[in-house]
């Protein structure tokens, strides 16, 4: 399969960049620790951050560095810092039956699994190794301010209320 | 490299954040269980994406949903924020005042 598709080297880089995802996102959700939590949270981050890289989508992926491990990680542990006075251990992390979690996700998986390997068995990302198309920013900003502008109009106004909406809820007064 | 690479590490993702979300009472590690689903989602449109021979509505989606992200961390820990305001704890299972 991996010789097969021509692309040894990404396969490869998928294979240890999603181990590293995987693990890490087991760790946000197990770890003891909110800070942890944190820190895990920028691994799982920057290995998507590198799939893009590997789907060819540098702008894309730049955006994910900038925007999730530049602004949201700092923002979660501002969270953490204001929320919490200790900062180590703590042991009421999780809900009285948290056990109810594993059996539904684990269905939920079993379902995707199923409906993902029966939809599209061995289709492949790139037909021809030779030709692997590429998206150049042109192409992205084109298409954010041609077909897909309303919805950018929308956003700014979502992001314009989650503003305003932050403000005002965390305003003392 | 087969499409269900990708679809695959994205389902497991989503679940993985899907347990975190059910399994956590901290407000905080709900929200970034959250953000593990919608990073999950991004992969899937961008392979889809290269699959459909390198189409930017892939990408411009998947910025848009970056964007969407960030919207809601932002007014997700002001409420936390607020929440610890009033009750010193943020702990998901003692906010029941609303509960019938």
């Amino acid at each position: 399969m991996l010789a097969a598709s021509g692309l040894v080297a990404q396969n490869v880089a998928f294979g240890m960049v999603a181990l590293m995802m995987i693990v890490g996102a087991i760790r946000v959700v197990t770890t003891k620790n909110v800070v942890h939590a944190a820190l895990w949270l920028v691994v799982v981050l920057a290995g998507a951050a590198a799939q893009y890289l590997i789907l060819s989508a540098e702008f894309v992926a730049i955006t994910q560095v900038l925007v999730y491990i530049g602004a949201v990680t700092v923002l979660f542990l501002f969270g953490t810092m204001l929320t919490r006075a200790q900062l180590g251990k703590s042991t009421d992390l999780n809900n009285k039956n948290w056990a109810l979690g594993i059996p539904v996700a684990l269905l939920l998986l079993g379902t995707l699994v199923y409906v993902l390997v029966d939809s599209f068995h061995a289709d492949k990302v790139i037909d021809d190794p030779k030709s692997v198309p590429v998206v150049t920013t042109q192409q992205i900003s084109d298409s954010i301010f041609r077909p897909y502008l309303i919805p950018f109009w929308a956003l700014s106004f979502v992001l314009l209320a989650a503003l305003i909406g932050a403000i005002v809820l965390a305003r003392k007064d | 490299m087969l499409l269900n690479e990708f679809l695959l590490l994205g389902a497991v993702l989503f679940a993985i954040g899907v347990y975190g979300v059910i399994a956590r009472k901290n407000a905080v590690l709900v929200l970034m269980s959250i953000e593990l689903i919608l990073n999950s989602v991004n992969i899937n449109l961008l392979a889809f994406a290269l699959r459909n021979g390198g189409d930017p509505t892939g990408h411009t989606f998947a910025l848009y949903i970056i964007a969407v992200a960030a919207a809601e961390v932002g007014v997700g820990l002001a409420l936390v924020l607020l929440v610890y305001r009033n009750k010193r704890s943020i702990a998901l299972d003692e906010l029941s005042e609303m509960k019938g």
